[in-house]
C-alpha cells in the first residue's frame, strides 16, 4: 500500500532546502542557551528526512528557525536557509515573503493537535484560511476544497463537520485535521514535529501512513522530527542525529542503523528495547544525563557520557563533521577508529 | 528473605511455581456519569469490564493497550486506590475487594505503585529522604531515628542515588533521578508486588534504559518480587515481562508469553498492535506487514455489543456482534478471547 520510494531506490536528487550553519540562541537570566549551534542540512525534493534526538537537543527549535517562528527570548543569530533560490533568513519574520512561504510552500504539522488548532474557530475556517489567502480561492471554492481535504484524511461526513470546533474532535481526529491543513496548499515541504507522539500506537500507525500518502499526493518533501528510532527506520531516506544543539551524525538510513559511528548514535541504538529481539538482552543505557545547554564548554558535549572518550576529546574543541564511508555519511567524533568495528 | 540467585533463572522456572499471589476474577470498574442539578446518574463508563487474571509469586505481568482500555484502572483497583464495582481480587489468599481502608492498611505495604509522571507524583515540599522514608513511618517498620536513617540510606543506594542528596527537594533532581526516588519509595515497605504504571514513558530514550535495568536488577535481587508493568509501548513491555496481557476496551483479549505474542499473535487486535510498532531496523521494517486499523477506539460509555472489537475487525462474522468471547486456553501458556480462534 505504500507507494513511496524506499531508501534503496535511486532518487534524482534535486535540492529543495539548504540550511547552512544555523544558530539560534535563547538569552535567559542564567546565561545564553545555544539551542541550535551551527546546524547544516539539506532536503531534496520528495525526500523524507529524519531528524532524531532527545528532548532539548534543538531539533524542534531548528525547524522553528527555518520557518522563523522562534519566539522571544529566542533569536536566530546566524546562518542561512536557502529555499528556491532565496535566503529566507534575509526576510523579516513578519514580511510578506515569509508569509507567502509559510503554509503555502513549507507547512508544519505540530506535536499537539490540542494546542495548535485555534479553539474558537471552526475547523472549516482554519482550513479555508490558507486556501483563500495563498491560492486566492473564493469562499465557496475554499469550502468545497476543505470538505474534500477532510474527506481525504478520513473524517466521516466531512461536509457537515466543517462547522464543528476542535473540541468536538478526538485527539486522533484533530491530528487528521492538522494533516489536512498541512497539505492544503500542496506545499513543497512539510515539517512534522513529533506528529504522532501524543497518540496511541495504532493511531500513530494510521496517521503516519496517512501523512505520507497525503504528502506523496502533493509531491512534497517531508522533514520528520522525532525521538522514535523505529519510525525513522521505517520511513526516512536520510537521517540526522542531533545532540546538544548540533548534528553529531548524518547519513543514509541504512548507514545510521547498520554502521553507526558516533558513540551517541551507537548508544541510542543499544539503549532501546526492540520488539523483534529475544527477551532478556540487557539494555545498555547511556550513562548520565543530557547536558545543560547554558554555557556549554567548547569540548564535545557528549564527553561526560561517552564510553570511548580519549585524551584528545578532553583537550580539543568539538570536531567538525568528518566524512566516513557511505554516501554523505558523516560524524563528529575524534574516536571514530574505536567505534569503527 | 531467601537466598539471592546468582543469575536470573529462565522465565519458565521463575514463573513455574503455581503459587498464586494475585487472583483477579471478573473484575469490573464502572464509573458513574452524573449530570444536572441533582447529580443523577445518566450512564456509566465501563473502564474495566470483566478482567480475569492470575499473577504468580515473583512473576512480571505486562499489561498493554491503548489509552482508555482500562489498564491503569486495573492497576488502581489492585492497589485499592479504587473500590471495584464488581468481581473479586484476592491478594495472597485474602479477599481485598471490599475491605475498608482500615482493614486494608496493614496489607498495603505489600502492594506499591510507581507512577508515570515523576514530576506530579512527588510532593514538591517534602525532601527526597522523607518521601522515601514515609512508608517506613506509616507502617511503623522502624523503631528509632537511626534505623530509619539507615534504612532510607540503603534504599537510596539500592536505586542508584547518592544518599547525600537526601535533604534535597524533588525540583533539584532530573526526571530520571525523580523516577528513582519514586522507585525507592515503592521499595520501602518491602512489597511483594509493585504496580508500575507507565514508569518510563515520560523519560528520554537514553534514560529509559537506565530505569528499566534498575527495575530488572531489583527483581533479581529480591526473590518473590512481582511486577505488574503497565505500558502502551509494546517493545518495553515485551522486554520486561514474563507474560503479557493485551487489553482492549476494558477486557483482556489475549494473554501469553512474550515469545508467543511476537511469533504467534492470535487476536486480530494484538496483530494490529504489533504491526504498529516500528523496529529500529530499516531492512526488517521493509519486510514487516503493516495492519492499519479502521476507525478509532469506541467509547467505553457505550461499548459495542458482543466482542467490543468486532466493528474494526477484518475477521468479524455476524456472531461476533452477539456473543461476548471469553478467554480460551489454547495451551502453551496462551489464552485468547476471540470467537474465530481455537
Amino acid at each position: 500500500m505504500n507507494a513511496l520510494p524506499t531508501a534503496c531506490e535511486v532518487r534524482p536528487a534535486v535540492e529543495l532546502l539548504r540550511v547552512d550553519n544555523l544558530q539560534t540562541e535563547f538569552r535567559v537570566e542564567e546565561g545564553v542557551v545555544r539551542a541550535v549551534n551551527g546546524v547544516s542540512y539539506t532536503v531534496d525534493e520528495r525526500e523524507i528526512v529524519g531528524i532524531v534526538g532527545e528532548s532539548g537537543c534543538g531539533k524542534s527549535v531548528s525547524q522553528l528557525s527555518v520557518m522563523q517562528l522562534v519566539r522571544n527570548p529566542g533569536r536566530i543569530v546566524g546562518g542561512e536557509v536557502w529555499f528556491e533560490g532565496h535566503n529566507l533568513l534575509k526576510y523579516r519574520a513578519s514580511s510578506p515573503q515569509m508569509r507567502e512561504i509559510r503554509g503555502a510552500k513549507i507547512s508544519m504539522i505540530f506535536q499537539e493537535p490540542m494546542t495548535s488548532l485555534n479553539p474558537v474557530l471552526t475547523i472549516g475556517r482554519q482550513l479555508t484560511e490558507s486556501l483563500e489567502l495563498h491560492l486566492g480561492m473564493t469562499k465557496k471554492e475554499a469550502r468545497a476544497r476543505a470538505a474534500e481535504l477532510l474527506d481525504s484524511v478520513g473524517i466521516p461526513s466531512a461536509q457537515s463537520r466543517l462547522d464543528d470546533y476542535p473540541h468536538q474532535f478526538s485527539g486522533g481526529m484533530r491530528q487528521r485535521v492538522m494533516i489536512a491543513i498541512g497539505v492544503a496548499c500542496r506545499p513543497k515541504m512539510v515539517i512534522a514535529d513529533e506528529p504522532t507522539t501524543a497518540l496511541d500506537c495504532t493511531t500513530q500507525a494510521q496517521l503516519l501512513e496517512l501523512m505520507l500518502s497525503s504528502i506523496e499526493g502533493c509531491q512534497g518533501a517531508l522533514v520528520l522530527v522525532t525521538h522514535n528510532l523505529g519510525v525513522v527506520a521505517r520511513y526516512a531516506h536520510r537521517i540526522y542525529i542531533m545532540y546538544a544543539g548540533r548534528i553529531v551524525e548524518q547519513g543514509l538510513c541504512r548507514d545510521i542503523f547498520y554502521r553507526p559511528r558516533h558513540p551517541y548514535t551507537i548508544g541510542l541504538l543499544k539503549s532501546v528495547p526492540r520488539l523483534d529481539e529475544e527477551r532478556g538482552r540487557r539494555l545498555v543505557p547511556i550513562d548520565g544525563t543530557p547536558p545543560n545547554l547554558i554555557d556549554l564548554p567548547p569540548t564535545c558535549a557528549f564527553l561526560p557520557r561517552c564510553a570511548v572518550a580519549g585524551e584528545r576529546c578532553r583537550l580539543e574543541p568539538w570536531p567538525e563533521l568528518e566524512p566516513i564511508d557511505g554516501e554523505g555519511h558523516m560524524a563528529r567524533c575524534y574516536m571514530m577508529e574505536a567505534t569503527g568495528e | 528473605m531467601t537466598t539471592v540467585p546468582e543469575t536470573t533463572p529462565p522465565v519458565s522456572e521463575r514463573a513455574a511455581s503455581t503459587d498464586v499471589l494475585l487472583d483477579i476474577d471478573c473484575l469490573k470498574m464502572h464509573f458513574p456519569i452524573r449530570r444536572g442539578l441533582l447529580r443523577r446518574k445518566v450512564g456509566e463508563v465501563k473502564a474495566v469490564d470483566g478482567v480475569t487474571l492470575k499473577i504468580r509469586r515473583g512473576e512480571t505481568l505486562g499489561l498493554v493497550g491503548e489509552s482508555g482500555c482500562g489498564k491503569t484502572t486495573v492497576g488502581r483497583c489492585i492497589s485499592r486506590l479504587y473500590t471495584p464495582t464488581g468481581g473479586r481480587i484476592c491478594f495472597d489468599g485474602v479477599d481485598i475487594t471490599s475491605m475498608s481502608e482500615k482493614e486494608f492498611r496493614p496489607l498495603r505495604r505489600n502492594i506499591s505503585v510507581i507512577f508515570q509522571d515523576p514530576y506530579a507524583s512527588l510532593d514538591p515540599r517534602q525532601s527526597a529522604g522523607s518521601i522515601v522514608g514515609e512508608p517506613l513511618k506509616v507502617h511503623k517498620l522502624v523503631e528509632n531515628k537511626r534505623d530509619y536513617n539507615d534504612w532510607v540510606e540503603r534504599l537510596f543506594v539500592k536505586v542508584g542515588l547518592d544518599p547525600n542528596l537526601m535533604s534535597r527537594f524533588p525540583h533539584e533532581f532530573s526526571g530520571g533521578q525523580r523516577q528513582r526516588i519514586g522507585i525507592a519509595r515503592a521499595l520501602a515497605g518491602e512489597p511483594k508486588l509493585i504496580i508500575c504504571d507507565e514508569p518510563v514513558s515520560a523519560l528520554d530514550v537514553s534514560i529509559q534504559a537506565q530505569i528499566i535495568n534498575l527495575l530488572m536488577d531489583l527483581r533479581e535481587g529480591a526473590s518473590g518480587l512481582g511486577y505488574i508493568f503497565i505500558a502502551h509501548d509494546l517493545s518495553v513491555v515485551k522486554h520486561f515481562s514474563d507474560r503479557i496481557a493485551v487489553m482492549y476496551l476494558g477486557r483482556i483479549v489475549e494473554i501469553t508469553t512474550p515469545g508467543e505474542l511476537y511469533d504467534n499473535p492470535l487476536h486480530p487486535y494484538t496483530r494490529a498492535l504489533l504491526s504498529a510498532v516500528c523496529v529500529p531496523d530499516p531492512d526488517l521494517e521493509a519486510t514487516r506487514e503493516r495492519i492499519v486499523l479502521e476507525g478509532e477506539v469506541p467509547s467505553p460509555v457505550n461499548p459495542p455489543s458482543g466482542c467490543t472489537f468486532h466493528a474494526r475487525c477484518v475477521n468479524a462474522i455476524p456472531e461476533c456482534s452477539k456473543t461476548v468471547p471469553v478467554l480460551k486456553d489454547l495451551g502453551n501458556d496462551h489464552e485468547v478471547a476471540c470467537l474465530r480462534v481455537g
